[in-house]
């Protein structure tokens, strides 16, 4: 049989997937150290739900499971998903929030390849608006929580959410500091008062910045491995980093400046690891800019003045559906024709 | 709420404006119906659709007269670009007007050819040369293939014989990869 | 990401300071060159068959000039190239036509084609040989010359190299580049060629240099061909003429024509045009070398070097005679193969030949002899991500992935839309993939189903005309027929004396149809007279011209008549023709109601 070129040099998918998986280690390493090893559990209970849902998929759509299984992306899928959940959020919402990704917004459309939505964003977005309460209740990060609990009592609190007698639940929750800045500012707090909250450090919010410059961490692994291209995460960066520099030199005492935009929330993670899934995105040079431009920008509108504390998934779903239009107007000029 | 009902009913006439002007600055002069639906078919002129040629066949179908099944030379392919052209449902071929062959060109047997001029008459494109009594050709460039003159024939001369596959008109096939089902239960399932 | 954008700078700068461009995309394969650049070009002893396909080249099938049984001479003309686009086949020894027939011949579609098999003598008896003053000759004879000996490009592509030495008063050539790039992997045939005959490519490029009236010559050779470019310079030195070589960066398929010449000249080749449009054109240093042997020496084109590689004991380059079984020239590289194994090409372009018993032709520059570890079959494909690392691959800056849905669903208009035909097919994308696509195999089906359509849509419109023109003809004739009959009965009723101011206007429409026809008929008879418009005369000399190359049976008087007055009645009457097309028009206007 023909079949030029009999060369090949190229990543499997499987290895792609799972130099992503490396890449999140640093900022999974920080969400360890600042929330408590909670987040660990929630991992393996979203990648043991996303690889039986997956396997159970392929079996009823009669494709083969061994070579679908081991791709990884379902991991990738569980992993981001469950990055982006609140730590200490219960186990059946875990398991949901991971069979609603890889059931619906993945299968259902026909598996690897094919999904027009980001999985782990749709599964975020469905549980959002399903369960507000628990999807915006997130545990204070353990130097500022009154009562620091162990892995233990933080397994036990996912699988049964019965905390240590004696311990209210107020006791180790608090805001995040997006959706503090939020309330304070309907409050009509100035941006000077809000930030002497404990909550923000030096960039952004108090630990999480610690973790978002993980994030950063692997997503520039990932660039050096070529995985992904610069594209995506500088204009996503850009994007936000400009619109808030905008809105914080007109008016710097209702805005908050650009590093706290772009190290608290799921920023970093979006920049590097959500809006770079290749599926669901656009694959035009330009078309990737105006992608992350346009999400960046999405995600800061309903931050300042939208119904949720954060807007990545939103945006993202958003910008999902547009792909197509955005790679039909950006085709870049073949050789030898005039644009 | 009143305002609301203005702003919609405004929205509405404004939409309803810009539609209407666009509509007549940006018409697109299509070509006449018959004129697209010839187009698609192969030109053959055979006849098999019942009808004496392509055009007479395009003319019946923009005319609700015939159906879009009845081209056994265009093919599957055929009828999908005439349901998608006009609209409708895509119906598989009708087996009353036959069967799509290779394509095909006529060959005189020069032996036994009569000169009668039969087949030229019967020949729709002009395909075959020849006069009275004097051995008939076909220029098999020019030949589409329908047969009309098989049949015309008082000595049964002419016969059709498919194209054959040569390196001139060898076409690359579609990739088709096998991929070994790890379990033959999985093969039921997708059958 | 500074680093890359350093990276990137950094290699602008460089080459800034050598004067370069660069293309977008291409890959770098490992090189394999080394197997088979240890040792010198051997000769091969002539076997004792020898098989030549008549489609060796671009364009028509050679037209046959001996006949079995023949004793023909060493470089001997075989079959002479028919029209322009075509080119000559010539003996590689002396021997007899031992049979001419169908045969397999190295194509990738394994399918056999008519070729002369050639029974050598064992003598290699040449033909009588001259070397042309091609100084003292008219361009056009030189011309003619390459033509009837056979050259044509021998970088894989095998276009007729006459055509692209024609002078274009239009588009005039400012710059020859000779291509010495070889890219892909494996291949040294043309490294090995400027290695020894480094003088007589030069003697080539100076023919094809006059040929064209170029002012620039560039040789253009990858960088990692050091001795090459070596003894191309020491070659180039001693020459009369300028010619510049040129260290091109290694990274395939940077051999490609338009790659070359975007990275020697900075211009891009306009998509579907010639190179000549943007004053530039190029040949293979092979080429060069045989049309130095061909004016130099007299000898046609009866051998080439071929690269034989892989899993053989003694890789390197073979001087073969062109119909040389593959199987001896493996045999003698101490290899074995099965049919079906063997590979014509680079890994990147190369395709599975269909036998090893398959002749060497002007296009083959490489052997394979591929090993399961070389070349392992390829992982089961999966779905496309859209990673896009085979647009970051593509030297053409197409959307491979694109491409791949559209041909992939069959939606062929849209592959069209989307370039398709811009695509070199060089490999890169499936290189690339990760998901093991095999991309090159889809565009390929795409291509030629393309092509498949747009030549059944060309002979349907042609059917189509043929079909009109017959019915307006027999609508015509009958419309003659009835204003004869319709002259008999007015003369009949003209008889009867009964005339009144009804009849007379009849008549006169009548008299005036009667006039039109005679008129017509004398344009029709006129066209055998001697007192003709140049016009009309022009006319009876295309038509003789036609006539006179249509097979024998058509010179038939009353055929060739028949035949004549068709032609004729296409060229006179378009007063005829707008009439006659009125039936038509109408029935287009229900429909335009109907709409």
């Amino acid at each position: 049989m023909n079949r030029s070129p009999y060369l090949t040099d190229a990543p499997s998918v499987t290895s792609i997937m799972l130099r992503v998986l490396l890449a999140l280690v640093p900022g999974i390493a920080a969400y360890v150290w600042v929330f408590g090893g909670g987040i660990l559990v929630t991992l393996a209970l979203a990648s043991v739900t996303a690889l039986s849902v997956e396997a159970l998929m392929l079996k009823l759509r009669g494709r083969p499971i061994r070579m679908f299984i081991t791709d990884g992306s379902a991991l990738v899928t569980a992993w981001l998903l469950a990055l982006a959940l609140p730590p200490l959020a219960p186990w059946w919402l875990i398991v949901l929030g991971t069979a609603i990704a890889i059931v619906l917004a993945k299968q259902l459309y026909g598996g690897l390849g094919y999904n027009p939505f980001n999985p782990a964003m749709v599964a975020y977005a469905a549980l959002l608006i399903s369960f507000p309460l628990l999807m915006t209740s997130w545990p204070a990060p353990l130097t500022l929580a009154e009562i620091q609990l162990g892995f233990v009592e933080q397994m036990q609190f996912i699988f049964s959410g019965a905390l240590p007698t004696g311990v209210a639940l107020d006791a180790v929750t608090s805001a995040t500091p997006l959706d503090y800045l939020k309330t304070q500012l309907t409050l009509n707090h100035s941006m000077e008062e809000i930030s002497q909250s404990s909550i923000f450090g030096s960039l952004g919010g108090q630990g999480i910045e610690l973790i978002a410059a993980g994030y950063l961490l692997g997503g520039l692994y990932l660039i050096q491995q070529r995985i992904i291209t610069w594209h995506l995460p500088t204009a996503f960066l850009a994007s936000i980093a400009l619109i808030a520099a905008i809105f914080y030199l007109a008016d710097a005492s209702r805005f908050a400046d650009p590093a706290f935009h772009l190290f608290s929330g799921a920023t970093m993670l979006c920049a590097f690891f959500i809006i770079t899934d290749p599926v669901s995105g656009p694959t035009t040079p330009k078309g990737k800019l105006i992608f992350a431009a346009g999400i960046g920008f999405m995600t800061y509108i309903i931050r300042v003045y939208g119904g949720y504390p954060d807007g990545v998934a939103f945006a993202v779903i958003f910008f999902n559906i547009c792909v197509p239009l955005i790679d039909a107007y950006t085709q870049p000029r073949v050789f030898g024709h005039e644009k | 709420m009143l305002t609301a009902l203005y702003v919609m009913i405004g929205l509405a006439l404004l939409l309803g404006i810009v539609l209407g002007y666009s509509a007549l600055k940006f018409k697109v002069e299509g070509d006449p119906l018959i004129a697209r639906i010839d187009a698609i078919l192969p030109q053959t002129q055979c006849g098999q659709c019942g009808y004496p040629g392509c055009k007479p066949y395009a003319t019946a179908i923009a005319k609700g007269e015939a159906d879009i099944n009845q081209c056994p030379p265009g093919g599957d392919a055929g009828v999908h670009a005439l349901a998608d052209l006009l609209g409708v449902e895509y119906k598989p071929l009708n087996a009353e007007h036959g069967e799509p062959k290779p394509k095909s060109v006529a060959v005189i047997d020069e032996n036994v050819c009569i000169g009668c001029t039969l087949c030229i008459q019967a020949c729709p494109v002009d395909a075959i040369l020849g006069a009275a009594k004097h051995m008939h050709t076909v220029i098999a460039s020019e030949c589409t293939g329908c047969e009309l003159c098989v049949a015309p024939c008082p000595v049964d001369c002419i016969s059709m014989e498919p194209i054959a596959e040569s390196p001139a008109n060898w076409k690359w096939r579609y990739p088709v990869f096998e991929i070994k089902p790890e379990r033959p239960v999985q093969k039921k399932s997708a059958a | 990401m500074n680093a890359i954008v350093n990276i990137s700078r950094l290699l602008k700068d460089r080459l800034a300071k050598t004067g370069l461009s660069r293309f977008k995309g291409g890959v770098h394969p490992p090189q394999h060159k080394l197997e088979s650049t240890t040792s010198p070009i051997r000769s091969v002893p002539v076997p004792k068959y020898l098989v030549l396909p008549l489609r060796q080249h671009v364009g028509n099938v050679s037209k046959l000039q001996v006949a079995t049984g023949d004793h023909v001479l060493k470089g001997q003309l075989l079959a002479k190239a028919d029209g322009q686009v075509s080119a000559a086949v010539h003996a590689p020894t002396s021997g007899v036509i031992a049979s001419i027939g169908n045969q397999l011949i190295p194509h990738p579609s394994g399918l056999p084609d008519i070729s002369i098999t050639l029974e050598s003598d064992g003598k290699d008896q040449w033909i009588e040989r001259q070397a042309l003053d091609y100084l003292a000759m008219s361009k056009p004879e030189l011309l003619d010359h390459l033509r009837e000996a056979g050259v044509v490009g021998l970088g894989g592509a095998t276009f007729p190299s006459h055509i692209k030495l024609r002078e274009d008063t239009r588009h005039p050539v400012r710059t020859l580049i000779i291509n010495g790039a070889e890219c892909e992997p494996y291949i040294t045939c043309d490294d090995m060629l400027m290695r020894e005959r480094a003088d007589e490519i030069v003697r080539g490029i100076e023919i094809m240099r006059y040929l064209l009236d170029a002012e620039v010559c560039a040789i253009g050779i990858e960088d990692n061909k050091p001795e090459a470019i070596r003894a191309m310079r020491e070659a180039v030195a001693k020459s009369e003429i300028a010619i510049n070589v040129i260290a091109v960066p290694t990274i395939y398929p940077g051999g490609g024509a338009k790659q070359l010449i975007k990275v020697i000249t900075g211009k891009e080749v306009p998509s579907g045009r010639l190179p000549t449009e943007i004053g530039v054109q190029c040949f293979n240093v092979a080429t060069a070398y045989s049309v130095h042997r061909v004016v130099n020496h007299g000898e046609p084109v009866i051998s080439r070097v071929v690269t034989v590689t892989g899993n053989v004991a003694h890789a390197g380059n073979y001087e073969a005679p062109l119909g040389i079984s593959i199987s001896e020239l493996v045999q003698l590289a101490g290899g074995q193969a099965e049919d079906g194994d063997l590979i014509m090409g680079g890994p990147m372009m190369g395709f599975n030949l269909p036998a090893v018993d398959v002749p060497v032709v002007k296009a083959t520059n490489c052997i394979i002899v591929p090993s399961a570890e070389m070349f392992p079959d390829p992982e089961p494909a999966l779905p496309c991500i859209r990673c896009t690392r085979c647009a970051d691959a593509c030297p053409v800056n197409l959307q491979p992935q694109e491409l791949y849905w559209f041909s992939k669903s069959q939606n062929l208009e849209k592959a069209r839309e989307y370039d398709i035909f811009d695509c070199i097919e060089c490999g890169c994308c499936t290189y690339v993939c990760p998901s093991n696509i095999p991309l090159v195999q889809y565009y390929r089906y795409a291509k030629s189903e393309i092509i498949a359509q747009d030549r059944a849509k060309e002979a349907a419109d042609i059917a189509r005309e043929r079909n009109e023109f017959r019915l307006m003809r027999i609508e015509r004739e009958k419309q003659e027929r009835a204003q004869k009959h319709a002259q008999k009965a007015a003369g009949a009723k003209a008889e009867t004396g009964a005339d009144n101011a009804v009849e007379a206007a009849k008549k006169a429409a009548i008299a005036a149809a009667v006039e039109r026809a005679k008129a017509q008929k004398a344009e029709v008879v006129a066209k055998n007279t001697e007192a003709v418009s140049p016009r009309v005369e022009a006319e009876i000399a295309k038509i003789e011209a036609r006539r006179a190359q249509q097979p024998e049976p058509l010179r038939q008087p009353e055929q060739a008549q028949l035949f004549a007055e068709s032609q004729e009645a296409e060229v006179t009457s378009a007063s005829s023709q707008v009439e006659s097309l009125q039936p038509l028009s109408k029935d287009k206007q229900p429909t335009e109601e109907a709409k």
